[in-house]
């Protein structure tokens, strides 16, 4: 990642930054674009590298938010009606480790509606563009993030993952996306979706960039209890955490090594060779050719450097989506019950009494997939069938978590595709909500078990179009599925 | 498990939501397929499984019950509001 330093000044790389932004303005890329702020955070950085001070890992970078973080710079809306003007007095923790690294937001990136889809369609603000054909979806739900970083305007975007909206898009735009263990970054100031399944992640353009940005945001939050330790750093010493107990080298084998050095139970064992799962429920008409031709040749050329394919059977991963849209929906409705018209954001100007207050401030202020999950949710939260819905999905939810754990008994990582198609075009899948569910088929089942899960860009159809496979890892082995990515791509 | 306008209606209500005869039509069609796919489920043998309702490592995390921080001002969080009086939001008459 290109730094701040006495020869390249913060100004030039935030500038240059904009520029770009401007030039590709016709894709959609930004709900705001922090001109302002932006370059007089990047004068206050070259000030403090003139004078010498410590300026931090990402001194001067500029990056794009997913409009779902909150701080005070610029509205926050979800890509939201409900949210329109919505300025927040206080910061996401992700955006406070960046940003006191010194790292630059340059615009705030637009998604589908509350992290509701597939494409970026779903957007108050319209639909973003793909990075490589104009003509087809970003993807989604963190289609803005992805665009910005693989049309070069920023070395990396944060991303939410509730059901693969990082890996998806990462995979369509052709860029690195990682939805990390559960627990690995800090929630907190962040638009809540799916409070059991979602994740803060990155966009960045190589695995390396990855592992500073998880070094940076990863770890125990007292504002998010639902934080885990990050393993990058020894309890102590803010170091990381080779530099305390754990070998250093590069190998893979090394990197096992050290994340099972800190992480408590579930990292993979070193032993060797690496054994590499592909799940063969997903190797069927239902996957793209193209995706299925490069995961083939990808397990040869893995095999030629001396790693052990393993065919795994996860016969209950057919049914991940399934859970995934009982389980899901149920928490976005009560999740997105919050939002009332009272306290902030949007207030119908039509009401005339508090219930009307709240019933047209929701109806307007909702796009259409909101009004579906929310709708679903109280559907399967609804006395009468919670016990055949949402107790039966939360049910089938465990053996899905068992089906990983006992893959990774058989293997150390899996490689599988992250969704059944490449891009699509615009407006193919928006009238059909279930087609465009579908396109979560591979990519949910990781966010029920919380495992990690980390999109490669590996290639391109014979039009140019990217193609992405995602590597999974157990819990708890992100720094490793970082590390392995370098095998593969 | 049948959705029609009527379940829409009740689910509508539930939701907070307002909607025209338009909007109606439109999700009981979706909610139709959407339920109709979910509902796959019931082939998947769940005999004696244990649900899961979050797959966050720890079992508990204690903190005393005291103030840590005030991210945000009174006065700050009063100026996201529509209408404020006496240091209170203010809303329509409820009765």
């Amino acid at each position: 990642m290109k730094t701040a330093n006495k020869k390249i000044t913060a100004v030039s790389l935030v500038k240059e930054a904009l520029e770009k932004a401007k030039k590709f303005e016709k894709y959609n890329v930004f709900t705001f674009l922090n001109s302002e702020g932006a370059l007089k955070k990047a004068e206050e950085i070259d000030k403090r590298i003139a004078r010498g001070e410590e300026v931090g890992r990402l001194a001067g970078v500029p990056y794009a938010l997913k409009d779902n973080f909150l701080s005070p710079e610029g509205p926050t809306t979800a890509s939201a009606h409900i949210l329109e003007g919505f300025v927040s007095p206080v910061t996401a923790t992700a955006v406070e480790k960046l940003e006191a690294e010194g790292a630059i937001m340059i615009g705030r990136t637009n998604l589908d509606a509350f992290a509701h889809g597939s494409s970026t369609e779903n957007s108050y603000y319209g639909p973003t563009h793909n990075a490589v054909d104009f003509e087809r979806v970003p993807g989604g739900s963190s289609g803005g993030s992805a665009a910005a970083v693989a049309l070069g305007i920023v070395e990396f975007a944060t991303g939410t993952d509730t059901g693969g909206s990082i890996r998806q898009p990462a995979s369509f735009n052709g860029v690195y996306g990682l939805k990390p263990t559960f627990g690995c970054i800090s929630r907190y100031g962040v638009v809540a979706m799916a409070s059991s399944l979602d994740c803060i992640g990155f966009f960045t353009k190589t695995p390396e960039d990855m592992d500073l940005l998880m070094t940076i945001a990863s770890g125990q939050d007292s504002k998010d209890l639902t934080t885990l330790p990050s393993y990058y750093e020894v309890e102590n010493g803010g170091n990381k955490a080779e530099d305390a107990a754990c070998p250093s080298d590069n190998s893979s084998q090394a990197a096992l090594a050290k994340s099972s050095c800190s992480a408590e139970h579930t990292a993979p064992s070193a032993s060797l060779p690496i054994r590499i799962g592909i799940i063969k429920d997903f190797d069927n008409e239902a996957v793209t050719p193209e995706i299925r031709e490069v995961l083939k040749k990808k397990c040869e050329k893995l095999k030629e450097k001396g790693y052990e394919i393993v065919e795994l059977e996860m016969p209950t991963l057919k049914y991940a989506l399934a859970v995934y849209y009982i389980i899901q929906p149920a928490e976005v409705a009560s999740n997105l019950s919050r939002y009332d018209g009272i306290r902030y954001g949007f207030r119908s100007e039509k009401a005339k009494d508090l219930e009307e207050i709240y019933d047209d401030t929701r109806s307007e202020g909702f796009m259409p997939e909101n009004k579906r999950r929310i709708m679903i949710g109280n559907f399967v939260l609804s006395s009468g069938f919670y016990d055949a819905y949402f107790l039966k999905a939360a049910k089938a939810r465990t053996l899905i978590v068992k089906e990983y754990e006992e893959a990774f008994s058989k293997c150390d990582f899996i490689l599988t595709p992250v969704s059944p198609n490449y891009a699509f075009k615009l407006g193919e899948k928006v009238n059909d909500p279930v087609a465009m569910y579908l396109e979560d088929l591979m990519s949910v089942s990781l966010n029920l078990a919380g495992v990690p899960g980390l999109a490669i860009p590996v290639g391109k159809t014979k039009d140019g179009l990217p193609l992405g496979l995602q590597l999974v890892g157990p819990r708890r082995s992100d720094m490793a599925l970082i590390e392995f990515a370098k095998e593969i791509a | 498990m049948e959705i029609n306008c009527e379940t829409i209606k009740h689910l509508a209500k539930l939701s907070d939501f307002d909607l025209d005869e338009k909007e109606t039509e439109a999700l009981t069609h979706d909610l139709q397929n959407i339920i109709k796919y979910i509902s796959q489920l019931d082939e998947l043998d769940t005999e004696g499984v244990e649900p899961t309702y979050q797959v966050f490592e720890m079992e508990n995390v204690w903190r005393d019950d005291e103030v840590l921080r005030q991210d945000a001002t009174r006065e700050e969080l009063l100026a996201l509001t529509k209408e404020e009086k006496d240091h209170q939001i203010k809303v329509p008459r409820v009765l």
